[in-house]
């Protein structure tokens, strides 16, 4: 039998060895699982609005994320990090429809999506400063006895054996991005980029199903950006979805297997990288002006 | 002196309870709550309504905590979306209410004559000579009880979610904690202690009126806090014996300084416990304590502290 920190950077194995039951969504039959998911978009948004006062960031997005590594670039105030925010619960949309996974989301908090298996990172890292670099991952194990008063009283066992196995699994995730030697420090006295990796490794805590990136290379050192690449390139293999925005096209090209251009709130174009940034239309929104 | 300086531990003995419940509510969880002296009074007031009703001191005591758990839930409730300036303003304006609700719903409360006689649990059986020092060996057997709890609940992984939630709310959100359950919790929690101190203050006393419930309550809990390190329930203690010795000490100033009037005893008291806390907050303002933090060479499961 897989322990939980081998099964770590494989989500499904991962899932099933913390017992999730998660999920309100129809589990499919072995075997059935690739059909129902060719099927049902990772990630779908139609006619997606959000509107402050008479700005109008977002207008009328519809976007299929059906590619395991999605990138989304566009210019500064596109609205891409609006689209993010709404797309994780963060704000709510003014119009429009969020699907994950075939399900209406719209209406569901932040913490709900997390449960279901979508998360997300923030543009400027927003690591958790008192706790440790350590406590930062085992805050995101889902489903912890010990975060119940019952349980913490009632199920002191159970309690002791989730916080060591969650210990073991946040070991793997650490080590993966080289932070294991910083676990006991503040995670508010990391450089700028290994606070990049803490919440990559954070994410994965949580055993997710689509990570929403959003410029997760924003600071990184070259030696830490090759292990945030591999790292990511390592949980799409294993069937994590990803939806990344990112300034740096680099990381984008060497990443993306899909990519969306926003502009002014809504989405210019999309395909392979290499088509996109051949697209006229992209550069203009870019540069402001025709080539 | 023995009277004095047992009645000078039961105080401290309140504070520190007092001190426990805010920092579980603020020094975990972020919640900055100003109406902590009007939680006190409605702890004070329920054991002692029913104690004058014949129900026994222990029942009472049960009825304050939970009525005062209760009440925080409530108010927690209500404030959900509010966050530290405006929640304290809230919680600050509920307090108030309270002490007016105290003092004019005579027909309950006794309105600003209070309420006398209080009965007190088992002075039958302890008889009045021994009481004072029964009730302070009480009051730290209470106070050991509620600091193993809450050391339990700060170094599980509930705590953890507690700090989180206080760090970043959002961030807590979107790794599936529920915010406002959290924050109705460690509201309904910090009230339960209060709703303690409130029936053994009661109690002791053995009378109660609304002025006994007023800011400066609050206001010493939070020195206690500040002194003692937001978040640590170890320096916690620390930090209200600290408060008390500063703010009883200070009574012999008078005796220091005998060319000093009264009054001008009394303002220079202020000072000093005044000037004590800035210094604090200058050169050590992490407090004397630091909050609990696991970690990675602990092993898991091990108690906090081993």
């Amino acid at each position: 039998m897989r322990s939980v920190a081998n099964t770590m950077w494989d989500p499904v194995a991962f899932r099933a060895a913390e017992g999730d039951s998660r999920d309100e969504l129809p589990v499919p039959a072995p075997g059935a699982a690739s059909r129902a998911r060719s099927n049902v978009p990772l990630l779908e948004t139609r006619n997606l609005a959000k509107r402050y006062g008479g700005l109008e960031a977002v207008a009328g997005v519809d976007l299929v994320l059906s590619h395991p590594i999605t990138g989304l670039i566009g210019p500064n105030g596109a609205g891409k990090t609006t689209l993010l925010n709404i797309v994780s619960g963060v704000e709510r949309a003014s119009a429009g429809e969020v699907r994950f996974r075939g399900r209406a989301i719209g209406a569901l908090p932040p913490h709900r999506l997390a449960a279901l298996g979508l998360v997300r990172t923030f543009q400027i890292s927003r690591e958790l400063n008192s706790l440790t670099v350590l406590e930062n991952l085992l805050l995101a194990r889902p489903h912890q006895a010990g975060e119940s008063l019952f349980g913490l009283f009632a199920r002191p066992g159970r309690v002791r054996r989730e916080e060591a196995a969650a210990i073991e699994t946040a070991r793997a995730a650490l080590q993966r991005v080289n932070l294991w030697r910083l676990a006991d420090a503040p995670a508010g006295s990391l450089s700028g980029g290994q606070k990049k990796l803490l919440e990559l490794a954070r994410a994965v805590m949580l055993a997710p199903r689509l990570i929403l990136l959003d410029e997760p290379a924003a600071g990184v050192a070259p030696a830490m950006e090759e292990i945030l690449i591999d790292t990511i390139r390592g949980l799409a293999a294993d069937g994590v979805g990803f939806l990344i925005i990112e300034h740096d096209l680099e990381i984008i090209a060497a990443l993306c297997d899909h990519v969306c251009v926003m502009a002014a709130g809504q989405i210019l174009t999309e395909g392979s990288f290499a088509e996109v940034t051949a697209d006229a239309r992209v550069v203009e929104a870019y540069l402001g002006l025709k080539p | 002196m023995m009277g004095y300086l047992v009645a000078i531990l039961t105080f401290v003995s309140l504070a520190v309870l007092l001190g426990l419940a805010l920092n579980i509510q603020w020094g975990q969880a972020g919640m900055i709550n100003f109406g902590l002296a009007g939680f006190y009074g409605i702890g004070a007031y329920t054991a002692a309504i029913l104690a004058k009703h014949g129900v026994d001191g222990f029942t009472a005591t049960a009825a304050a905590i939970a009525v005062t758990a209760a009440f925080s839930a409530g108010v927690s409730l209500a404030t959900l979306r509010l966050r530290e300036d405006y929640l304290a303003i809230t919680t600050l304006a509920f307090s108030e209410a309270v002490r007016l609700v105290l003092m004019n719903e005579v027909w309950l409360t006794g309105g600003t004559d209070g309420i006398r006689d209080i009965p007190r649990p088992l002075v039958g059986v302890i008889g009045g000579e021994h009481y004072e020092v029964a009730f302070l060996v009480a009051c730290l057997a209470l106070i050991a009880i509620v600091y193993g709890l809450l050391e339990r609940i700060v170094s599980a992984p509930f705590g953890r979610a507690l700090r989180a939630v206080r760090d970043d709310d959002v961030v807590a959100a979107t790794l599936g904690k529920d915010v406002l359950a959290l924050r109705v919790k460690a509201f309904a929690v910090g009230g339960a202690v209060i709703g303690l101190a409130g029936a053994l203050h009661a109690f002791y006393f053995t009378y109660i009126d609304p002025g006994e419930f007023a800011g400066f309550v609050t206001v010493y809990a939070f020195m206690s806090v500040i002194v003692g390190g937001k978040g640590s329930n170890r320096g916690l203690m620390a930090g209200a014996v600290t408060v008390m010795i500063l703010l009883e000490g200070t009574r012999f100033l008078k005796d220091v300084v005998p060319v000093l009037s009264a009054q001008q005893v009394a303002s220079l008291r202020l000072m000093l416990i005044g000037v004590g806390l800035i210094a604090m907050l200058i050169y050590r303002p992490q407090g004397l304590s630091s909050e609990y933090r696991l970690s990675a060479r602990q092993p898991a499961g091990a108690e906090p502290g081993s």
